[in-house]
């Protein structure tokens, strides 16, 4: 066996036994918090899978996470921390309602439309960060950051003062027009909605984009080594903007489809957290996009076997909050299992001296 | 008494490369030892497992007969260890005063007493000889004054070994002389001195016996006096090496970069580049010597489209390019061999055949409008890594798993493949081993002869004198020598002007600027 | 508008600057002492998170604010050497570490609220105390500024205090000395025998005390209950703060206070019926907005690319 192919072997033990640490650490901390911490903990492992309807609802918590681990995944390969997806997805959602409101009731292209705004309320969210960072080489972290909440407190506003429902209890928009609802996949009671058929193609769709295309070059190098990019002839500047600016082109959609697809109106209150849970999706995937699938459908299983175990339960659901970040600081931790790493090296490097020279 | 033991060393560093491969070593008390080697023979791991920086893969270690584990720098400090690096350890925003008492603070209450670390640094500077600007920031010194304060940090902390790894590197002929009549005192008062050195005349010059690495491995200890400089290179090599290169006689033609009056002054107020003119024509190598940071890699940057402010002319093939950003001038048939091959030359976590078409990506064959062409791009570097000598798997191999030679190598084949009018060497085989460099400076002379016009800066003497056609030589931002003909030179003279004794007159200047 | 400007002309007005600086002023120490150390500590949102809860839920149990003052501190710093480990142990990327560490505190303080309190949104049922103001007599002596500097919370002085002692500690101690090395070039620290690790380690529990006294303020003075998330970025703008300040805490201190006064304006425009979604972006757009201006201004110094 190569060298490349051990190296890969490790990697993907070494995030096996981060998710089994996280998942050792989620069943402690259930301990502690509820009575009956092995029926929580039962809950949180099978409930996606233990009905026709929970296991939609996992495929649909996975669907915005596919979107947001490839928006993260793109700055992320240029080494750009914009994190400011969260804001981007709940403008983009913002946008879709407005659009999804306002804009002619033609079916078929009617959800096109809405998407295609909110593509680009997304980007133009992204735009901001980008542009200082571009033209002003300022912080991209802090100012996306800001961006998040400015984003949550303008979104209320403008549902709050222009589309509100009166009708209903509490702050939701109006009701889409049924044009702008997205299609079910597939003929089931539940609501299982093309949105994920649209995420995977997203992301082959991303993955093309980074590997095959020179754009994607360009983002690649500069994430890789910015001054060799520099060096080389690459106009960074321009990198730095598109590839904001494309990611937050797929937060948005991401917004528009859950709204389209789930809500059919405009229901947050609270951020979603979907954006930050992307960049887990980005981390685990190693910024890949083929890898995002598989990562977003382990985020999305945990989140909502948490939901469900909250529901059934009565445990809070944020504690999967902790296993994730726990999963963060691990999978990115290169220490981490660092010895079996330095061990093969080593192995491989001895085995070369003694048969190569 | 043996000052230091170090028995069958092995350091594999945590990329797979193995710098050492179980080395014996060993300097007595008081003795100066050089430690000669060529560049990746493992000289610098070796002092750094010493000093407590590297930690041995395996091995053991003496100090005054002492077995010690040397786990960080402060326990090597502590066993009467100094060294000085090749590249300074110095915060450049501290004093020299804070620079040399850093770790070892005098207080009064809880606030440090600078008036008392001053007294310190000028008492050590009396005591040892070695004058030091206490109350100035480290960033305004000259290279040779920095190196001075490293070599003070060393022995205000008490150090009795003091390692020094190629000192004379960023120095003049003349400064060297200074430094090599500073360690003779030390020695003489008791101090054990390691030198690190390829430049077989100062280890004849400096030391009392020397070692030999190649390869990681200790292929010989020798009384200096009893082993010729023949017999070193001989075994350093490990084979007969000729490092002569056939310098063909040039036949320039037009002029291809025209520099003139070129002036700059940096971010911090300096001004760096002082009226600068000089010209490069096809089918020539114009060489620029000087000690560093006389401004060389301002100019560089500046004519390379990585830095800009500059006031005065550039231009290429006719066209006026000042100040032009470098993703202009390279669609303008200018290629560049930087001084810094990691930080700007390749993307260490990329692909050999990712980084190969880095200027060249968006272009025929390799890409269409958009998408790109995998296959075209696997055949290009397929034959470039076998014309150019590349030792690696292969095309899908990262760049960071290959040798400091190799990777340069990887750059040149890039650099020699572009088709550029215009070449740009800076520093094109500093820390490469002996065979890189042979094939480095053989491609210069096959471009040049190929009717490139090549701009070598360098400031290995060696290779200038070696390869360049004209001279010019930098000081201080200025152009303070200029010869037409390099023939009969010798690096001694060259050092004159490198340090501002001589000058040529600015008629003579003048004229390195033909039209 | 009128009002508005009787506001902000105010002695009141000066005042609640001052107060809603306090827990920036905090953070920006916090952001400033790793800063300088060459750590970028992304982690201050949730060690302030932390504390604020600690401090509600301690002094709710003990009785006493001052412990509580003292669980939240701890609990900050408990924080920031995980942080420590991680990043400077195990060698996870310090940025998201960071991010890692604030999704952390988030999710645990949320869970455990709920889980003591059977309420997700807020600590209002718990009974917890608050830290106590001082008047001090001969400053409310003084005419009209006696109003403004006097009787505030005592943690509020305490962070006037802290920017002096950050100010000395780096520029005249030998810690502060090491922490600048270790920031600039850690390889000549580690070269003189200085542990870069250690000196890191120092430099991020100073920067989670003062996150956890930013914190501790934010539940136990500012207002006297926990809410969910109730940091609402200022540990962020902690750090945009410090970036205005540079390398000094009495800069970064002025970068504190002009966020403050942006808070505190978004506040009195509240008064005058502005929608509350309107004000509360303004501290926000504040930040973007100085952000910008001090990258163009540093900008147009630079010459190179890289």
């Amino acid at each position: 066996m190569n060298l490349k192919r051990k190296l890969l072997l490790l990697e993907t033990f070494r995030t096996l036994v981060t998710i089994v640490i996280a998942l050792l650490i989620g069943y402690i901390i259930l301990f502690f918090s509820t009575d009956e911490p092995l029926n929580a903990f039962k809950w949180f492992l099978v409930g996606p899978v233990s009905k026709t309807r929970r296991f939609v609802e996992f495929l649909n918590q996975t669907t915005p996470l596919i979107f947001t681990g490839l928006a993260v995944s793109i700055v992320f390969q240029a080494e750009i921390f914009n994190i400011g997806a969260e804001g981007q997805m709940f403008m983009g959602a913002v946008g879709a309602t407005f659009a999804a409101l306002h804009f002619p009731s033609v079916p078929f292209l009617h959800p096109i439309l809405v998407m295609i705004f909110a593509m680009f309320v997304g980007g133009l969210w992204a735009s901001v960060p980008a542009v200082m960072k571009a033209k002003w080489r300022a912080s991209e972290l802090v100012s996306s950051l800001m961006m998040n909440y400015i984003a949550f407190f303008l979104g209320l506003y403008i549902v709050n003062y222009y589309m509100r429902d009166l009708r209903a209890g509490y702050l939701v928009s109006y009701k889409y027009p049924k044009t702008a609802w997205l299609p079910k996949l597939i003929h089931i009671r539940y609501n299982l909605h093309i949105g994920i058929a649209i995420a995977l193609g997203f992301a082959i769709l991303t993955w093309f984009f980074l590997y095959r295309t020179k754009y994607g070059y360009e983002i690649r190098m500069t994430g890789f080594n910015r001054g060799f990019a520099i060096f080389s002839g690459i106009k960074v500047e321009n990198v730095e903007m598109y590839s904001q600016i494309i990611s937050g082109m797929i937060a948005g959609l991401a917004g528009s489809i859950e709204m389209m697809g789930l809500y059919r109106r405009f229901v947050w209150q609270v951020s979603p957290g979907y954006g930050f849970d992307g960049i887990i999706v980005a981390l685990l995937a190693r910024n890949n996009p083929l890898g995002v699938i598989p990562a977003a459908l382990l985020v999305g299983y945990m989140r909502t076997g948490a939901y469900i175990m909250g529901r059934l339960s009565g445990v809070a659901p944020e504690i999967v909050k902790m296993l994730q970040s726990m999963i963060i600081l691990l999978i990115t931790a290169e220490a981490f299992l660092g010895f079996m790493r330095r061990k093969i090296i080593e192995k491989e490097a001895m085995r070369m001296e003694s048969g190569g020279a | 008494m043996k000052a230091v033991e170090m028995h069958n060393i092995v350091k594999i560093y945590p990329n797979g490369v193995v710098a050492n491969r179980g080395v014996d070593f060993e300097v007595e008390e008081g003795e100066i030892h050089a430690l000669v080697g060529e560049n990746g023979a493992g000289k610098t791991t070796l002092m750094k497992i010493l000093f407590g920086i590297e930690y041995p893969t395996s091995g053991e270690i003496r100090v005054f007969g002492k077995k010690v584990h040397i786990t960080n720098p402060h326990v090597a400090i502590s066993l009467g260890i100094g060294m000085v690096h090749q590249h300074f350890m110095l915060v450049p925003s501290l004093t020299v005063a804070e620079n040399m008492i850093l770790g070892m603070e005098p207080t009064k209450f809880t606030s440090i007493d600078y008036q008392r670390a001053v007294k310190m640094v000028e008492e050590a500077a009396e005591k040892y000889g070695l004058p030091v600007p206490a109350k100035e920031k480290v960033l305004d010194l000259p290279v040779g004054i920095k190196q001075r304060v490293e070599i003070l940090k060393a022995l205000i902390r008490g150090a009795k070994i003091l390692i020094l790894d190629e000192p004379t590197a960023v120095l003049t002929p003349q400064e060297t002389g200074e430094l090599f009549q500073a360690l003779r005192n030390l020695a003489k008062s008791g101090m054990t001195i390691i030198f690190i050195s390829h430049k077989l005349k100062e280890v004849k010059e400096i030391s009392d016996r020397l070692t030999i690495l190649r390869n990681g491995k200790n292929v010989g200890t020798f009384v200096t006096s009893e082993i010729s400089e023949e017999e070193i290179s001989r075994r350093m090599v490990g084979r007969e090496v000729e490092l002569v290169i056939e310098r063909t006689e040039s036949k320039p033609r037009d002029v291809v970069l025209r520099v003139e009056n070129l002036e700059y002054t940096r971010e911090d107020g300096v001004k760096v580049l002082n009226r600068i003119s000089f010209s490069v024509r096809s089918g020539e190598i114009l060489g620029v010597a000087g000690v560093e940071g006389n401004g060389q890699r301002e100019l560089v940057e500046i004519l390379t489209g990585l830095r800009f402010g500059a006031m005065g002319k550039v231009i290429l093939n006719g066209e006026n390019i000042t100040n032009q950003p470098s993703h202009i001038l390279r669609r303008k048939e200018m290629a560049h061999i930087p001084e810094d091959r990691v930080e700007l030359g390749v993307a260490l976590k990329a692909t050999i055949a990712e980084n190969l078409i880095s200027d060249r990506y968006y272009k025929d064959p390799f890409c269409g409008r958009m998408v790109m062409k995998p296959q075209k791009i696997r055949e290009f570097a397929e034959q470039a890594i076998k014309n150019f000598n590349i030792r690696a798997d292969g095309p899908d191999s990262p760049v960071m798993m290959l040798s400091g030679g190799n990777i340069q190598k990887v750059l040149v084949a890039r650099e020699f493949t572009s088709d550029a009018k215009l070449l740009i060497a800076d520093q094109p085989t500093r820390g490469i081993d002996v065979g890189s460099t042979e094939f480095v400076r053989k491609k210069l002379i096959e471009a040049k002869d190929e009717g490139v016009a090549v701009l070598l800066v360098s400031a290995d003497l060696q290779e200038i004198l070696q390869l360049s056609d004209r001279i010019i030589v930098m000081y201080r931002g200025e152009i303070v020598g200029y010869f037409p003909k390099n023939e009969g030179l010798t690096e001694e003279e060259l050092g004159y002007y490198m340090l501002g004794v001589r000058r040529h007159e600015e008629s003579r200047i003048k004229e390195a600027l033909i039209s | 508008m009128n009002s508005v400007l009787r506001g902000i002309l105010s002695t009141q007005f000066v005042y609640s600057i001052l107060r809603v600086s306090t827990p920036l002023i905090f953070a920006t120490l916090g952001a400033l002492l790793s800063d300088v150390s060459g750590v970028i500590n992304i982690a201050l949102e949730g060690m302030m998170l932390m504390s604020a809860f600690w401090g509600v839920m301690v002094s709710a149990w003990t009785g006493s604010a001052w412990m509580g003052l003292l669980a939240g501190v701890v609990s900050s710093i408990l924080l920031a050497l995980a942080l420590a480990y991680f990043h400077l142990n195990l060698k996870t990327d310090l940025i998201l570490a960071g991010i890692a560490l604030n999704i952390f505190s988030s999710g645990f303080t949320v869970s455990l609220l709920f889980m003591i309190s059977g309420d997700k949104g807020s600590s209002a049922s718990v009974k917890s105390y608050v830290l106590p103001r001082l008047n001090i007599p001969f400053l409310g002596k003084i005419p009209i500024l006696g109003d403004m500097i006097n009787n505030h919370h005592v943690l509020t002085y305490l962070a006037f205090l802290s920017v002096f002692l950050v100010q000395y500690l780096i520029y005249k101690t030998p810690l502060g000395l090491k922490m600048k090395a270790v920031g600039e070039n850690p390889d000549a620290a580690q070269s003189v025998g200085v542990s870069v690790i250690r000196v890191k380690y120092i430099a991020l529990i100073l920067s989670g005390l003062m996150a956890g006294l930013g914190g501790a303020f934010l539940s136990m003075g500012y207002v006297s209950w926990f809410a969910r998330d109730m940091t609402n970025g200022r540990g962020f703008i902690g750090l945009a703060a410090q970036a205005l300040g540079g390398h000094s805490a009495i800069g970064g201190m002025l970068g504190a206070l002009l966020f403050g006064f942006a808070e505190a304006l978004s506040y009195t425009l509240q008064a005058i019926q502005l929608p509350s979604e309107i004000t509360n972006m303004l501290p926000f757009i504040f930040t973007i907005v100085a952000l910008i201006i001090y990258a163009r201004s540093r900008l147009s110094k630079l010459h190179a690319l890289r």
